[in-house]
């Protein structure tokens, strides 16, 4: 057989399906010391992420995502709130979506931005935390990365939307 | 990742997710069941008389002629036509391929194609592959229910146009085109512009006779008419020259070599002749179940959106439906889950950028495409099935909601 195309049938582990079917840390957490929201409803993947805080430790006590797009996209945000809770922001920042991947037993190369929004959406949030405080040294300033990959997807489907529409009328 | 990872992964997944106790099969647009007696008539075609090859001078060849010859009959009486003016090809991408690309080589003046921005993938992708080789392409704009506009198309029909290529029935959202208006339009600026139509959607769907439909050039599909897959043919009016766009050895027919799929040919041809034969009995069957399946929905869930036209003028199989606030692709998973299975208009479904570039065109947002669900009903299908999805799509639409934090608003 010849190469695989992209329109191979999507290989969703065991993992991701079974936090689609029953994610964990789902919903809002109301009065939360930070939270992001990366993507937008025309890209068709959007997450939501909120953190609780330990002021003194900089310790996440709690984390909770909502998300809208497909099953990779859900099972990522959701892993990733699993994965930050107890680690303090500076070992969260560090979290990258191939650790999210392999935590998931491997997402399909087109699901890789799943994986990415859900850094994107995480990193969002710290820096938002720092928004009014003191902002601490290993922060970096520049976007990193995820963080572009986020706002890069929510422009060009801006931008891609508006010419759908320019060209229907 | 690689062929053996790929099939690994899968047989893992298909463990993981269970086997439904339930199940509605509504995926007809890529897909479906097989009429029993086609599969029966490829067996017996497997085992008697079409294993030879249908052009070879011995005692199983003219065999597997004959039998060749009596399906074709068969089928060219049923959409009215010349057994002659029937090309076989391995699908109805294949069929649509042959079509444009087929009619490009002999061109030589008439470099202007024109085809309607809702048309399949396989119409739309050789045209623009032929941009590379001198020819303009033309997208002719459709209304909000995806009718051409057939004043475009008038003003953009000219002296240097080859072909226009309308399906008469859309894949996606079910637009029975008005195929003699359209006709009469082109032919009208000029009577040499060839007319081809992407009929794998209109057969068994509506009333289709070649003569009548009076065009040069028509594509079907033989799953598509709930035969095997790897079936197509292509109607090629006589005297219309196309260069083949395949080469090799030849078989029994000149536009497309190598040997025919006599036993699949069989299937296809039994399937064409059910379909005809009770014709008024499944369009009514499934025009019921299809209004039942959208009045169930789009009066019992909230924020969704019909698309496409809707009674008479809407192929009585087709079902596409926008649930605001939902991606598509989960929705699909998650239907999975409970056995039923459709398909989506999302990106993340078609693994693109962008959403159905048809939903896009009849003017729907990035968001609403990506929230639609295409379902086709078809003669396999009870009002039961239906109303087991009734019940099950409200519980389904509801869970990947909660899961959004953009929350729907007011009704």
């Amino acid at each position: 057989m010849s190469e695989l195309s992209s329109r191979v049938p999507l290989t969703y582990s065991k993992k991701v399906l079974e936090l689609f079917r029953n994610p964990k840390n789902l919903g809002r957490i109301e009065n939360a010391d930070a939270e992001a929201l990366a993507g937008s409803l025309a890209c068709g993947d959007m997450i939501a992420i909120y953190l609780k805080v330990d002021e003194a430790t900089e310790k996440i006590v709690d984390a909770k995502f909502e998300s809208y797009g497909c099953a990779a996209n859900i099972a990522a945000a959701s892993i990733l709130t699993e994965m930050v809770i107890g680690k303090t922001l500076q070992e969260a920042w560090k979290i990258s979506w191939k650790t999210i991947s392999d935590e998931l037993g491997g997402l399909p190369a087109v699901k890789y931005h799943c994986g990415i929004l859900a850094v994107g959406a995480l990193r969002r949030a710290i820096r938002a935390y720092y928004a009014n405080r003191p902002k601490p040294d290993w922060l970096p300033s520049d976007l990193t990365q995820e963080e572009k990959h986020a706002l890069e997807e929510e422009k060009l489907m801006e931008i891609m939307a508006k010419r759908a529409q320019r060209a229907v009328s | 990742m690689t062929y053996s990872d790929l099939s690994r992964s899968i047989r893992e997944l298909i463990e993981s997710h269970g086997m439904p106790e339930r199940e509605v099969y509504l995926d007809n647009e890529n897909s479906g069941l097989i009429f029993p007696e086609s599969l029966k008539a490829m067996e017996d075609a497997y085992n008697l008389s079409g294993r030879g090859h249908p052009s070879i001078t011995h005692l199983r060849g003219w065999m597997s002629y004959q039998m060749l010859y009596e399906a074709t009959e068969s089928m060219a009486s049923a959409i009215n036509c010349s057994p002659s003016e029937i090309v076989y090809t391995h699908s109805g991408t294949e069929a649509n391929n042959l079509a444009i690309l087929g009619s490009a080589g002999p061109s030589h003046d008439r470099k202007k194609i024109l085809v309607s921005s809702i048309e399949h993938l396989s119409v739309i992708f050789p045209a623009e592959r032929l941009q590379k080789y001198g020819f303009k392409v033309i997208r002719v704009p459709v209304n909000g229910e995806g009718f051409v506009d057939l004043d475009f198309l008038s003003k953009n029909v000219d002296r240097e146009t080859l072909l226009v290529s309308i399906a008469a029935v859309n894949h996606e959202i079910g637009t029975i085109q008005d195929m003699k208006a359209i006709r009469d339009v082109v032919r009208d600026k000029d009577e040499n512009v060839l007319i081809h139509t992407d009929a794998c959607d209109a057969l068994g769907r509506v009333p289709l006779d070649l003569k009548a439909l009076d065009v040069d050039l028509a594509s079907f599909s033989s799953h598509k008419v709930y035969g095997p897959k790897g079936v197509g043919a292509l109607y090629v009016r006589e005297g219309i020259k196309l260069e083949p766009i395949i080469y090799g050895q030849l078989s029994t027919q000149k536009l497309w070599p190598g040997v025919e799929n006599v036993p699949g040919v069989v299937g296809f041809s039994k399937a064409v002749e059910i379909l005809h034969k009770n014709f008024g009995e499944y369009v009514a069957k499934m025009t019921d179940l299809r209004d039942r399946l959208i009045r169930g929905i789009i009066e019992g869930i909230d924020h969704t959106i019909l698309n496409g036209p809707t009674g008479d003028r809407r192929s009585p199989d087709n079902v596409n439906v926008s649930f605001l606030y939902c991606e598509g692709e989960a929705l699909t998973v998650e239907l999975s889950m409970r056995g039923v299975y459709v398909s989506s208009g999302s990106a993340c479904t078609s693994r693109v950028l962008e959403p159905s570039h048809v939903l896009l065109a009849i003017g729907r947002k990035y968001e609403e495409a990506h929230g639609s669900l295409l379902m086709k009903v078809s003669p396999f299908v009870t009002a039961e099935d239906i109303d087991y999805v009734l019940e099950v799509l409200p519980k389904v639409v509801d869970r990947i909601r909660s899961l959004s934090p953009i929350k729907p608003r007011g009704r």
